[in-house]
């Protein structure tokens, strides 16, 4: 095993991989930018480096100033976390040649997921369902228009290099389209330095459920069940569960089987993650592969008793996988909420000193930390402060132990989105597993607006 | 005359009116940036811009006055 590795991250993830490798006696190397020279995972961290000013692009996304920590500090692999560099193919590329092991899958790999297109075409070919949509880019709104009536509106419009809900847009009809179409074209050339944009046919009342899987390179291919992530605001996730209170066991099934299937086509090794549309009967489409640990790879911990971040180390150590799909049981339900600084009801951010913060124990209760008492919450990076996850024999149980947790998380000084998760887990729709990705919108907006 | 306030913490990302010019209602003054999101400030009245007080890259309280519109 690696005696020492450098963790290319920040916040709750950086905090939750150096836990991991304190239990499997791996040293860890943070790396910092000035903004969070005082934020607990680089006190956590055996060592840690600034590798540069607060903005992402000058610290957390400089590719030379992380690999000369790497150098100075003698790690033998980096761990890319999620977000900034996690599903850079260069950054990859950039550590295989400075003799690093990048853990996470081949950089190949990476290249192909990373662009919709070319990932779509590859999950078809595959034989993985996909969204019916434009296979190729579309170089004009003409091009655009001519699909879209092929479809059928309403219409998903994206960016191929997109992410997070930039360069998206649905639209209804041929004057809809014309509008969004250069819009959003010019907003990612602007941040992603491509503007290729295509189509897809937009499912109606989805669900986001996704597979977790894991490959050893060996052969060994095996998936950990599904989470349910519909609950979003700003097309960003917010409530996460396992399993999902929608799928039918059969679906489950199938589900995972096809992500295996999809996993194999590619020859991908490492964690990674299969994102589905699931539509009201249980049709499900390739949305996106995750080519990296997730946000919310809690919940599966949770109801399957696997170290996710332990796995990881050992597929890029080069070992075999040591257990097969047969010995992967899952019990009790687990649901994540990830706790953002930002106004609870209009999801605008809100950064500052915290004055208060006291996290509640209790059975079933797991936190994953970005923040201590004292910390500053900056306004450069994700508004998402902490996690928290609630464990229970049942989907019921874990729902009554969030809400006490909820109630007895202590947060001052900022404003976070805890009245918010509170309302959606209280809500009757909620509790019925009725959980769409309009949730938010449908059932939660129209509850504060009234109030 | 109105005063048009920051309506969350962040840093100015583009200040894309000048002063003196004339604006309508809804239109933007300029970008602020916080925690990866981009919120553009409009003027909530027609007239014509007063002062501007911020400069591209400042950072500016939720509350605080961006520019005055007369």
């Amino acid at each position: 095993m690696f005696q020492k590795i450098l963790i290319a991250n920040r916040g709750e993830i950086a905090a939750r991989i150096i836990r991991t490798c304190k239990k499997m006696n791996i040293a860890t190397v943070a790396v910092y930018s000035e903004a969070d020279q005082y934020a607990p995972f680089v006190k956590q961290a055996d060592e840690s480096y600034l590798i540069g000013k607060p903005r992402v692009n000058e610290s957390y996304l400089n590719i030379d100033n992380i690999l000369e920590a790497a150098e100075k500090s003698g790690a033998e692999a980096i761990h890319p976390g999620y977000g900034l560099l996690s599903e850079n193919a260069e950054f990859a590329r950039r550590c295989r040649e400075a003799g690093l092991t990048f853990i996470g899958p081949s950089e190949e790999v990476m290249a192909k997921m990373g662009d919709k297109v070319a990932a779509r075409q590859a999950m078809k070919e595959a034989g993985v369902p996909i969204v019916p949509g434009t296979d190729q880019s579309v170089s004009d709104v003409e091009e655009a228009k001519a699909y879209a009536n092929e479809f059928g509106y309403p219409i998903m419009l994206k960016a191929a290099a997109g992410g997070g809900g930039i360069g998206m847009q649905a639209v209804n009809n041929d004057t809809e389209l014309e509008k969004a179409f250069e819009g959003n074209s010019k907003r990612a050339e602007t941040f992603f330095g491509d503007g290729t944009m295509f189509l897809e046919k937009q499912i109606l009342r989805p669900r986001h459920i996704e597979i977790q899987v894991l490959a050893d390179g060996h052969g060994n291919t095996i998936h950990l069940f599904e989470r349910e992530c519909s609950i979003q605001r700003r097309h960003q996730k917010v409530v996460e569960e396992a399993p999902s209170p929608f799928l039918s066991e059969k679906t489950r099934n199938e589900m995972g089987d096809t992500a295996i299937q999809a996993v194999k086509a590619l020859r991908y090794k490492n964690a990674g993650t299969i994102e589905f549309l699931v539509d009201k009967d249980e049709n499900f489409y390739f949305l996106e592969m995750n080519t990296r640990l997730q946000v919310e790879h809690p919940v599966t911990e949770e109801i399957t008793g696997i170290d996710l971040v332990e796995q990881q180390l050992r597929v890029a150590n080069g070992e075999t996988l040591s257990f097969e799909q047969g010995d992967i049981q899952r019990e009790g339900h687990a649901i994540e909420v990830r706790i953002y600084a930002e106004d609870p009801v209009r999801f605008f951010p809100s950064p500052g000193q915290l004055t208060k913060f006291k996290v509640p124990e209790g059975d079933g209760i797991r936190h994953e930390l970005a923040v201590a008492e004292d910390s500053k919450v900056t306004p450069f990076y994700d508004p998402m402060i902490a996690k928290l996850i609630a464990y229970g024999n049942d989907r019921n149980e874990a729902i009554d132990r969030l809400k006490g947790a909820l109630e007895n998380y202590q947060v001052e000084g900022i404003k976070t989105n805890i009245p918010m998760l509170k309302d959606v887990i209280a809500h009757e729709k909620f509790k019925e597993g009725a959980t769409e990705t309009s949730f938010v919108e449908e059932y939660y907006l129209p509850l504060v607006t009234e109030k | 005359m109105t005063e048009v306030k920051a309506s969350m913490a962040g840093s100015v990302w583009k200040v894309v009116a000048a002063q003196g010019d004339s604006i309508t209602s809804g239109q933007d003054l300029v970008i602020l940036e916080s925690m990866k999101m981009e919120i553009p400030i409009p003027a909530e009245a027609d007239g014509t811009v007063k002062e501007l007080k911020v400069n591209e890259g400042d950072f500016v309280n939720e509350g605080d006055v961006i520019a005055i519109i007369e």
